[in-house]
């Protein structure tokens, strides 16, 4: 018996290593550009550099919380940059979700010209992040910005308003573009989701006398629950790693109220060199783990494959 | 029959009508505002305040930048180059590790697919510390060759996961007809498989490619030298600065965003099934 099960796990083996030649190439590519940044990036968080980046001798915690540290340096406004790190995950994933319900919702509907709708909708999905939001850059400036004049002409402004030079406004105007530019992949992932919904249930349901409303949380949205947990999780992973929007958004300089911690990153690897850059990349390593685990564990991703 | 919103009746012909425009233009604007834009003077987009329409389109734009400060021409190379090289780099690595974990299973298969699974949801932000430690010392082109290594490592998972659902939907028989035909696996690979999935490699490269061309944190934290930095690098960049000449930015913001978008229509059906692992189809 037991030599049976001896053979069966040698022949196991040997299967990897036939599989090897196949699947090394990917392997190694992982290994070099995701594994091994990971490991230098703890590494140098635990060295000391100068803002150039010039090696300074082991710094032990310092880069987390010395008193030029991640966490601790001064005229930092981290109770701000909690906060907005929460609000703008947080704010951005749910308020796409809403949208994204009821844009697929509209989409399924059958209707002349749908398929090309849903081509427009791809749009920002599509355009380059930076270039989208530098079109809103530019309509909202104070002077020459289009959504500026639409606004005063329309009378929801009295006057122009700089939106990007102000932390507390450009923040929200960042929140909007995020989810403007998040709307589609989750409406797309939803409209999968409504693929697998069977109409002959709705129409029994529909003879049961559910109305509408009665029918959409019944049936529709318990059943549309995996695609829904998929696309969010994926969400919180984009919207929390966003880089390009908070940054073009936000024109005032230094470490004002509208950073979240990616932005944040970027700043102290101008300012701080990468030993502190990289302290507070772990923490949001970190939590990117975190979501990537309840991704594995609630959407099981793999049950298909296995 | 899928579920289709309505009961029986026709959805309301002036609701949709409403909701369909609407739609229309709120995912439409920024991007005709962009391609309006470019069309104006330097006059008409410095005007305070601005007018909406240019009084003719300035289509010459589109030629006066190439020689103009804006310089896109460097960029445009740099973007191209490497979201081709990513592109090919992926197509390359992925095709025949896609092809084996769709047909054998052996010991360390599930552990391959959750590391490229965890790949996937890993992105070059939060990496890019590490990344600029790995890769600052490579100068001049080799930074291309660097941002084609993350960009392909990083959009890897997407094509193993979309093209081994192709090749697993393709049956055994088939390879193993061609097997017995005297074919060797990679042969089999090349000249049965490869032509029956081919939707799922449109797929991929598409992806690929249009999200390399997209990519902004790792070419931000990497390329220094402002002549090799690709497009969404250079362009923000003359955002606040001295330049004023906003009709030039969004001639080439529009150059650069009509191949991907074309690009990107062409596999919409199909972009879903990868990006969530098959966990929504």
């Amino acid at each position: 018996m037991s030599t049976v099960v001896a053979a069966r796990r040698a022949s196991g083996w040997k299967d990897t290593i036939t599989a090897l030649p196949w699947i090394a190439p990917t392997l190694l590519l992982i290994a070099a550009v995701v594994i091994y940044p990971t490991i230098l990036m703890f590494q140098t968080a635990f060295v000391k550099y100068t803002p150039q980046g010039v090696e300074r001798g082991p710094a032990g915690f310092a880069n987390f919380n010395g008193p030029a540290g991640a966490f601790t340096f001064p005229t930092v406004p981290w109770p701000a940059i909690w906060t907005n790190t929460v609000v703008w995950v947080v704010v951005v994933v749910l308020a796409t979700l809403v949208c994204s319900l009821a844009l697929a919702q509209f989409l399924n509907k059958d209707f002349p010209g749908r398929k090309l709708l849903r081509l427009v909708v791809i749009l920002p999905w599509a355009c380059s992040v930076v270039m989208t939001t530098t079109v809103f850059n530019y309509g909202l400036q104070a002077d020459v910005g289009v959504f500026n004049r639409l606004f005063v002409d329309t009378g929801i402004l009295q006057a122009a308003q700089g939106f990007t030079k102000n932390p507390a406004t450009s923040f929200w105007v960042a929140v909007f573009v995020a989810v403007y530019v998040s709307i589609p992949f989750t409406t797309y992932t939803i409209l999968a989701g409504l693929q697998s919904v069977p109409g002959d249930v709705i129409e029994a349901a529909h003879m049961d006398g559910a109305n509408v409303i009665q029918r959409y949380w019944s049936i529709v949205f318990p059943m549309l629950r995996p695609a829904i947990a998929a696309a969010m999780l994926i969400n919180i992973i984009n919207v929390f790693n966003s880089l390009p929007i908070l940054k073009i958004l936000n024109e005032a300089p230094g470490y004002h109220t509208a950073h979240t911690t990616t932005t944040l990153i970027f700043e102290y690897k101008v300012k701080l060199g990468p030993g502190v850059a990289s302290a507070l990349s772990i923490v949001n390593f970190g939590f990117c783990l975190l979501i990537i685990a309840i991704y594995l564990a609630v959407v099981k991703p793999t049950k298909e494959v296995q | 029959m899928a579920y289709r919103g309505g009961v029986h009746k026709k959805p309301n012909p002036i609701a949709t009508l409403i909701g369909a425009l609407f739609v229309l233009l709120f995912f439409s604007f920024p991007y005709l505002l962009m391609v309006i834009s470019s069309l104006k003077t330097r006059e008409e987009i410095t005007k305070i305040p601005p007018e909406y329409f240019p009084a003719a389109p300035q289509f010459d734009n589109y030629l006066k930048v190439w020689s103009s400060q804006v310089d896109p021409g460097n960029s445009l190379l740099a973007t191209t180059v490497i979201s081709f090289g990513a592109t090919l780099l992926v197509l390359l690595i992925a095709t025949p590790a896609a092809y084996y974990v769709a047909r054998f299973k052996f010991r360390g298969r599930m552990v391959f697919l959750f590391l490229v699974l965890i790949t996937q949801m890993l992105q070059p932000t939060v990496l890019a510390v590490g990344l600029y430690q790995e890769f600052s010392q490579w100068r001049g082109y080799l930074v291309w060759v660097a941002l084609i290594l993350i960009n392909g490592a990083f959009n890897l998972s997407f094509a193993v996961w979309i093209m081994q659902s192709f090749f697993a939907s393709v049956p055994k028989e088939i390879d193993e007809a061609a097997l017995l035909d005297g074919l060797t696996r990679v042969q089999t690979l090349f000249k049965v498989s490869l032509p029956l999935v081919w939707p799922g490699i449109v797929t991929a490269i598409v992806f690929v490619f249009v999200n390399t061309w997209n990519e902004f944190a790792a070419a931000f934290i990497l390329v220094q030298d402002s002549s090799l930095q690709p497009l969404t690098v250079s362009m923000p960049r003359f955002l606040g600065m001295y330049i004023r000449d906003w009709q030039l930015l969004f001639t080439v913001a529009t150059v650069a965003i009509v191949p991907v978008v074309i690009l990107f229509a062409l596999i919409e059906k199909r972009l879903i099934g990868g990006l969530t692992a098959g966990a929504v189809k």
